[in-house]
């Protein structure tokens, strides 16, 4: 455990990649394998669900503390974070474990999920009392399910990939599914991710996925795609589409379905399991999966919003109605597996092609090609993206016709763009200010925006909330807008204040919808602060009106 | 009779016609510290404990109108008998004790109660009304202890030195700078100050203050291999300017109580944070109100309205004071304009 704890602080205090794959590269050349595989998982996303009950959590941890409930509640509004906050209540005691993580977590840690309150009360303070500050924070972190520290898979993959000689790309390739709820890391699977390469492991791997190679975001003006890009022709464009991405894989006679988290998500979509049937054995598509209603009118536009996607997530069973109302297909883009063998160092048109192919011989219903766009130059390319709004898609993708299928956010193998629309954007009013988590613990930076119910001129007119927001601003920008909170607070309800309306900002997001949850009749989605407004009165902020025009034809 | 109130310009003695700290010019000031938002200029007369002159003109001005006092030593005006007591916060920082037709009243400034070696180390004084502070005025804050940080300072030097780089420390110039130079281990190699900080230090060591020989970063050249090596005190407002150049790739870290939250240090986004205080933490806080026997405590800048609520449920008798008081390392970075 303390080993597992000094590491996280090592990767906690510096903010340089070298030195962090330094720092785990000592902890994977020193821990032993069954501690190593937990913190793999660990390190690399996986999160098991919340062991204990927060409010239990916060009950034990108020009581061991000796402090009045406000207390706590003032203390974790200053922390912002609830495994931190409790560390730094509860009474200090010396480091007196040296059992290591995956006994901890295995033995100490797991076991509470599920247990009567009483048992819990029992066990965990004297749990706690083994272990120093930074490893009972990290205890704390692993028991809410919260634990995060600046490293991504990539990283842990890198340092496994030096520590065991392989090539990362294959470690990776391991590495595909080890943070799914449904695997506990073993000692075994620790050995399994850094054993030299093996002849059959291509055969061996089972519904295992491929990383998922990822685009990039093309934010640079038109003008300049030709010096950046090249001619248009290097490149194959696509309709970016606003589903979820992810890969078919067809195997051994089973299909396996698995989301960009490398979750296991073929239950979710009975509508593609016929292709259990009809695509041959060996075989990976990767596409997005989209709620789809054909008949309306053409092709393109049956692309239903994003929303009724999520709200089929959200649902634990699929009913009958939901699956009519929500019918998905795949909107296939890449080949990444025929016959059984890997296609993905083969060019990125060269798939396209075999990919038409296979869905030419073996028309699947379930499944459509996502449409190439043909353009001359750059700008007629730019004038179709212009359209995407109306065809429900997020912009375009580049995919240069020359790139092998890379590994999550590579470059060095071949090139993604995403080449999104711009979006939606109001000016709206600040009303209600929170503090916020993690890097913006005790600032009031998570806010609430308004926009007004009338429009200018109006005898009487309120402002109504419709978004919240806390991405966007610099860190300056931030201290200030928190100094200007703290002094313009009318009243506060418990962690919230409200505030004398005097901030205005442009206010940007990518989808909008009616929604009878919201007090303004309206849903956006990913909103954040494109801009402070400092030119603009309140009085100059959009009303609904604005809102609703930008709902388009419903 | 209330012996201080708050006025727009800042504490007021009402029978003694002065004002503690005020932030707006008045002719007589009673001055705690030496603090930016403490001791400001454009007061008529100034009066401050004996310690505290050196910093106090190296601040103001060397011709300011400035009376100065011993600690303990009393002094009467208007009637009211007035005392400075060290407060244990930085070179020269006293609680500032009042007596008055037999009420007791202390107004502590700022102060820090562990001994730090830099400064005379805070003593409760009995009263019927304490004014304290309230900078980290939550539970959460519980200082680690000094040596552990100092030797959290000097492994993190050491580890930087050993790999060519300098270790640039960022910290306010007046008391931290100076506590930081008393508590490193000089062995470990050379070390340079920022041109906020040498003077300060020179102050500090005329008090007889023992510091380790520092080099001034102006006189060194942009190439001296002993940069590599060195420990660089900073004021925080060096951070990102083009003075940090002269040191190619280096680690920097940050010396402050907020250092203690993830969050803060993040915000900083500097290598490490050291958890360094000249604020009391919420035990010493409790610790000091109770030592005072003070059953009133008025409660100035920081968490006021936790602590007020918090000694009140406690059964003491507990009020806000609104004071412009907090810069400097009493504000959250969050809120200071570094």
């Amino acid at each position: 455990m303390k080993a597992f704890a000094e590491l996280y602080l090592r990767l906690d205090a510096t903010t340089s990649s070298n030195a962090k794959l330094q720092a785990l590269r000592d902890y994977f050349a020193k821990a032993p394998a069954a501690d190593a595989a937990w913190a793999v998982y660990f390190l690399a996303g996986g999160r098991p669900r919340q062991l204990v009950p927060t409010r239990l959590l916060r009950e034990l941890a108020t009581q061991l503390a000796d402090l009045p409930d406000w207390l706590f509640e003032e203390s974790y509004q200053a922390v912002g974070d609830l495994a931190e906050t409790i560390s730094l209540l509860l009474p200090q005691h010396r480091h007196d474990t040296d059992e290591g993580l995956a006994l901890w977590v295995e033995q100490h840690l797991l076991p509470l999920r599920g247990q009567p309150a009483d048992e819990v009360r029992q066990r965990l303070p004297a749990l706690w009392e083994r272990l120093d500050r930074p490893s009972l924070m990290l205890c704390l972190k692993l028991i809410t399910g919260s634990f995060r520290v600046g490293v991504s898979k990539l990283l842990v993959t890198r340092a496994l990939a030096q520590l065991s000689g392989l090539d990362a790309k294959r470690v990776a390739q391991r590495l595909v599914g080890y943070t799914d709820l449904a695997h506990r890391p073993v000692a075994e699977s620790y050995l399994k991710l850094i054993a030299p390469e093996s002849a059959d492991e291509h055969a061996q791997r089972g519904g295992q996925p491929y990383p998922f190679f990822l685009a990039h975001a093309l934010q640079a003006p038109l003008e300049q795609f030709e010096t950046l890009l090249g001619p248009v022709e290097d490149w194959q464009a696509e309709w970016k589409w606003d589903g979820i991405r992810a890969q078919v894989v067809k195997r051994d006679g089973q299909l396996w379905i698995w989301s960009r988290g490398e979750e296991l998500v073929t239950e979710r979509f009975p509508e593609l399991h016929s292709l259990t049937e009809t695509l041959p054995d060996g075989t990976v598509l990767d596409g997005e999966i989209l709620v789809w209603k054909p008949g309306i009118c053409d092709d393109t536009l049956a692309v239903q919003p994003f929303a009724l996607l999520q709200q089929r997530l959200g649902r634990k069973t699929l009913g009958r109605k939901l699956l009519a109302d929500a019918p998905v297909v795949l909107r296939a883009y890449d080949l990444l597996e025929w016959h059984g063998e890997d296609w993905r160092n083969r060019l990125q048109h060269e798939r396209r092609r075999q990919l038409e192919r296979v869905l030419v011989e073996h028309p699947l219903a379930p499944v459509r090609l996502s449409p190439l766009l043909q353009a001359s130059n750059w700008a007629a390319l730019a004038e179709q993206r212009e359209q995407s709004r109306e065809l429900g898609v997020e912009g375009l993708m580049l995919k240069k016709r020359d790139a092998l299928y890379g590994v999550g956010r590579t470059k060095d193998l071949g090139l993604w763009w995403k080449w999104k629309v711009d979006p939606f954007s109001v000016d709206a009013v600040l009303i209600y200010a929170q503090r916020g988590h993690g890097r913006r613990a005790s600032l009031y930076s998570d806010y609430t925006f308004a926009v007004w119910d009338a429009p200018p001129g109006a005898a009487q007119r309120n402002l109504v909330p419709f978004a919240k927001a806390y991405s966007g601003l610099s860190d300056e920008e931030m201290r200030k807008v928190d100094a200007i909170i703290r002094k313009t607070t009318v009243d506060t309800f418990g962690p919230v204040r409200s505030v004398t309306p005097t901030l205005v900002f442009e206010l940007g997001f990518e989808g909008i919808a009616l929604s009878k949850r919201h007090k303004s009749g309206i849903a956006v989605r990913f909103p954040r602060m494109l801009r402070w407004r400092l030119d603009k009165p309140v009085e100059e902020a959009d009303d609904l009106a604005t809102l609703q025009s930008l709902l388009g034809p419903v | 009779m209330d012996l201080v109130i708050a006025r727009p310009e800042g504490l007021y003695c009402p029978p003694g016609n002065f004002y503690i700290d005020p932030w707006r010019p008045v002719d007589r000031a009673v001055i705690t510290h030496g603090h930016g938002d403490h001791a400001r200029t454009g007061n008529g007369h100034y009066l401050c404990a004996e310690p505290g002159a050196g910093i106090l003109r190296s601040r103001l001005g060397q011709d300011i109108a400035l009376q100065t006092l011993p600690y303990g030593e009393r002094l009467q005006h208007n009637g009211v008998t007035l005392s400075f007591h060290p407060a244990g916060h930085v070179l020269g920082s006293a609680q500032v004790r009042l007596e008055y037709q037999g009420q007791v009243w202390v107004a502590s400034g700022d102060y820090k109660v562990e001994p730090d070696g830099t400064c005379a180390p805070f003593e409760p004084v009995r009263c019927h009304t304490f004014i304290t502070e309230s900078t980290f005025g939550l539970p959460i804050y519980r200082w680690p202890s000094q040596a552990e940080v100092f030797s959290g300072i000097n492994t993190w030097w050491r580890a930087n030195r050993d790999q060519g780089k300098a270790s640039v420390l960022f910290c306010y110039a007046f008391g931290k700078a100076q506590r930081i130079l008393h508590g490193l281990d000089a062995d470990i190699g050379p070390i340079v100050v920022h041109g906020a900080v040498e003077p300060l230090n020179r102050v500090y060591r005329e008090a007889g203050i023992a510091l380790p020989d520092t080099l001034y970063a102006g006189d060194l050249p942009r190439n001296d291999p002993r940069l590599r090596k060195a420990l660089v005190l900073a004021p925080p407002s060096a951070g990102g300017s083009s003075w940090m150049r002269r040191f190619g790739d280096y680690s920097d870290a940050f010396a402050s109580g907020w250092m203690l939250l993830r969050g803060t240090r993040r915000r900083r986004g500097v290598d490490r944070g050291f958890v360094l205080s000249d604020h009391a933490d919420w035990p010493g806080l409790l610790w000091a109100i109770g030592e005072t026997g003070a059953e009133r405590v008025m409660v100035t800048h920081g968490s006021v309205n936790v602590l007020v609520r918090y000694l009140c449920e406690q059964g003491l008798d507990a009020r806000a004071f609104a004071t412009e008081y907090g810069e400097e390392d009493d504000t959250p970075p969050s809120e200071s304009a570094t």
